[in-house]
C-alpha cells in the first residue's frame, strides 16, 4: 500500500512570546517546524506502515527550498521518501491552487492507496487543504478522523468526530483521510531514520517538471485576495482582584457575581 | 438568481442553532444587495414546522433536498447535490457553518466549482462599488484579524464561525417560498458507508456551541480535579473545556481540548481555572465574549487578557464562588 502524507512547515508556537503592551505574538526569529497537527498524519500512516508488509509512505510538502527540513524530519521518523514542490511561481496560493498543487504532486508521484493529511495548519488554521485535494482527486473523504479502527477486505474503517458524537464509517481505496490528534500518539524520529534522511536526496518538483496548469497556481490562479490585515489588540482592561484571606477571598467572589451578573451571564 | 444563500444543518430532522445565526448574517447581506437570501437544506426528516422557521427568522426562500439516503452528512454525495444546485440557481454568495461537515464540504464544492472559499470568519460586509464580499477572520492564532475577498469568481463562499452573530427574532408575518426538490439518485455516492455513531463515548461536548465554558489546565494539578471544574460548569449550565497539557496527561479527553490544536470557541462567557494561558490556548479563545482567569500566579498571561481576574488559589476561589452560586440560586435570583 503507497501511503501519501501532505506535510507543511510553520512557524513553531510553543516558544512564542507574546508581546505584553499588545498581546499579540512576537513573530521575528521564530524556528519553522513540521505543522504539529500534520505530526498524527505521519504518525497514523507509519502505524498502518508497521502492520502491513510492503507499506511505502511518501511525505510532500509544498513551500521555499527550507521546507526540506520538515521533509528530511518526516523521513527520520519512519517515512520511505519525500518530494519537495518549490517553485516562485507558486508563491501566494491560496487553498484553491494549494489543493491543486499538491493533487498533481500525488499524481505525479505514481500510484497511491490513500492520501492522510492533518486536519489543518496551526498557522493557516482553515482545514481546507485536505478536503480540497479530496476534490481535485476525486477521492471519497473523511476528515476529523479520530480513530482508525482497521483494514478489510479493501476497505478502511474509521471513526470521526462530529458534533454529536463519533461517526462510524468505512472507505474504499483510494480515499483520503484527514486525522485529528486523538488518531495517534506522534513518534520521535530514531537515530537510523535521521541518518538515512541526512543521507537521502529529496527530489524537487516545480512547474516546470510538473505537468499542470499554471494558471490554477500561485497567487494569479488563486480565487481569494487578502486585502488587510489588522492586529487584534488582546490586552483587555479587566478587574484584578487579589485574594490574600478570607475576607478578601469572599469579596472576591461576590465581586465576580456581580460582574457575571451584570454582564447579563447568571 | 442573484442571492445570498446559507447552508442551514440538521442533525435527525431537527436544524441546528448555527443555522439561524447564519440566516442573520446573510440577511443583512441580502439586504445591501438587494436580493433574496435562501436557506438551503440537504437533509433527511425536516418538517415543515422547522422550514417555515428559517423563514421567520429570515429567508426569503427554502430549497430542501430531502431523502432517508441523506440523514447522515456524506460529503461525495452532499458535494452533488449542492454542485448541482449552485449550477442551476447560480447564487453569489454562499456561506456555510465552520462545523464538522461545513468545513468538509465547502473546500470540496469550492474546488469543484472553481470558487473562492474563506474559513471561520466572524464577520461579514459588501465592499461599495464592486458588490464583492468582504470576509473578516482571525489568522495566526487568533492574532490578527484578516479581510480576504473572492474578486473574479463566483459564488463567493465562506464558512462562518458558530456563535458569531446572533440569531434574528422570530417573525411569523415573514412570508417566503419553500421549493421541495427531489433527490436526483444519480447523485448519491455510496463509496464511504457511515454505519453508525458512537456516543456512548460519555466524554464528549461540543464547545463550538456553548454559551459558557470552564476550563481547567496544569493548576488543577490532577486529573480527578477536573470534578471541581465540571461542578463548577453544570452551575453555570456550560461544559467543561482544558489546556493542552491536562488534555496530554490523560486528565480529560481530547474533545475538550481549547487552542491551536484543539477547539476554537466563542461563548458568552470563559473562565479559565489555573490556566496561565499559553500563546496557543489564548487563540482558542479570544473571540470569547467575556473572559475570566482565575489563577494563583499574578502574572499569568491569561489574566492579562482577561475581563475580570481573580489571584488565589483556585481550590479556595472555585468552590467559593460555588457556594456563592448555589446561594443565589436558593434565593432565586
Amino acid at each position: 500500500m503507497n501511503i501519501i502524507v501532505p506535510i507543511k512547515q510553520v512557524p513553531e508556537s510553543s516558544n512564542v512570546k507574546l508581546d505584553s503592551s499588545t498581546g499579540t505574538v512576537i513573530r521575528t526569529g521564530i524556528e519553522m517546524v513540521v505543522n504539529p497537527l500534520d505530526l498524527y498524519a505521519l504518525e497514523a500512516a507509519l502505524t498502518i506502515k508497521d502492520s502491513m508488509e510492503g507499506t511505502a509512505v511518501i511525505a510532500v510538502s509544498m513551500g521555499p527550498p527550507q521546507a526540506m527540513k520538515v521533509l528530511k524530519e518526516a523521513v527520520a521518523m519512519g517515512c520511505d521518501d519525500a518530494v519537495l514542490v518549490t517553485d516562485k511561481e507558486f508563491a501566494g496560493s491560496d487553498t484553491w491552487a494549494t489543493s491543486y498543487i499538491i493533487s498533481e504532486t500525488i499524481k505525479k508521484t505514481g500510484p497511491f492507496d490513500m492520501v492522510i493529511c492533518g486536519e489543518r495548519s496551526t498557522d493557516g488554521d482553515t482545514a481546507q487543504v485536505g478536503p480540497g485535494i479530496a476534490a481535485w482527486l476525486d477521492l471519497p473523504l473523511a476528515t476529523y478522523v479520530s480513530r482508525i479502527d482497521g483494514i478489510d477486505n479493501g476497505r478502511i474503517y474509521v471513526e470521526r468526530m462530529v458534533e454529536e458524537g463519533y461517526q462510524l464509517l468505512s472507505l474504499p481505496f483510494p480515499c483520503l483521510l484527514a486525522v485529528v490528534k486523538e488518531v495517534a500518539t506522534p513518534r520521535l524520529p530514531t537515530l537510523k531514520g535521521k541518518i538515512r534522511s541526512k543521507e537521502m536526496t529529496i527530489p524537487l518538483y516545480s512547474a516546470e517538471n510538473m505537468n499542470l496548469n499554471t494558471d490554477y497556481a500561485g497567487l494569479n490562479g488563486s480565487p481569494t485576495r487578502v486585502i488587510e490585515t489588522d492586529t487584534l489588540q488582546m490586552v483587555r482592561k479587566g478587574k484584578i482582584l487579589t485574594v490574600k484571606d478570607e475576607p478578601s477571598l469572599e469579596n472576591a467572589v461576590d465581586e465576580l457575581v456581580s460582574f457575571l451578573a451584570e454582564k447579563g451571564i447568571l | 438568481m442573484n442571492a445570498v444563500w446559507i447552508l442551514v444543518e440538521q442533525y435527525q430532522g431537527l436544524l441546528r442553532p448555527v443555522s439561524f445565526e447564519l440566516l442573520s448574517q446573510g440577511r443583512k447581506l441580502a439586504d445591501t444587495l438587494k436580493v433574496p437570501l435562501v436557506s438551503v437544506l440537504i437533509g433527511n426528516g425536516t418538517g415543515d414546522g422547522e422550514l417555515n422557521s428559517l423563514i421567520y427568522h429570515g429567508a426569503d426562500e427554502v430549497i430542501a433536498v430531502q431523502d432517508e439516503s441523506l440523514s447522515s452528512f456524506v460529503c461525495e454525495t452532499y458535494a452533488n447535490i449542492l454542485i448541482h444546485l449552485i449550477n442551476t440557481w447560480k447564487p453569489v454568495i454562499i456561506l456555510a457553518a465552520a462545523s464538522s461537515s461545513g468545513r468538509t464540504l465547502m473546500p470540496y464544492v469550492a474546488v469543484k466549482v472553481h470558487a473562492g472559499l474563506t474559513a471561520d470568519c466572524i464577520e461579514f460586509d459588501i465592499e461599495k462599488g464592486t458588490d464583492n464580499l468582504l470576509q473578516t477572520r482571525p489568522a495566526i492564532g487568533g492574532n490578527i484579524i484578516a479581510t480576504i475577498k473572492t474578486p473574479n469568481r463566483r459564488p463567493q463562499m465562506a464558512t462562518v464561525r458558530p456563535k458569531s452573530s446572533v440569531p434574528l427574532a422570530r417573525d411569523e408575518n415573514r412570508r417566503g417560498t419553500i421549493h421541495r426538490i427531489p433527490l436526483d439518485r444519480a447523485f448519491i455516492d455510496s463509496r464511504v458507508e457511515i454505519f453508525g455513531y458512537r456516543k456512548d463515548a460519555g466524554d464528549f461536548v461540543n464547545l463550538e456551541e456553548a454559551d459558557v465554558i470552564v476550563a481547567g489546565g496544569m493548576g488543577l494539578k490532577k486529573g480527578d480535579n477536573f470534578l471541581m471544574i465540571k461542578k463548577l460548569a453544570a452551575l453555570l449550565g456550560g461544559l467543561v473545556g482544558a489546556t493542552r497539557e491536562a488534555v496530554d496527561r490523560g486528565w480529560i479527553g481530547y474533545p475538550h481540548q481549547i487552542g491551536l490544536g484543539g477547539k476554537t470557541i466563542s461563548p458568552k462567557l470563559y473562565i479559565g481555572v489555573g490556566i496561565s494561558g499559553s500563546v496557543q490556548h489564548l487563540a482558542g479563545i479570544k473571540t470569547s465574549e467575556t473572559i475570566v482567569s482565575i489563577n494563583s500566579d499574578p502574572n499569568a498571561p491569561l489574566h492579562g487578557i482577561a475581563d475580570f481576574g481573580i489571584v488565589g488559589d483556585a481550590f479556595e476561589v472555585v468552590p467559593a464562588l460555588q457556594k456563592k452560586l448555589m446561594q443565589r440560586r436558593m434565593e432565586g435570583n
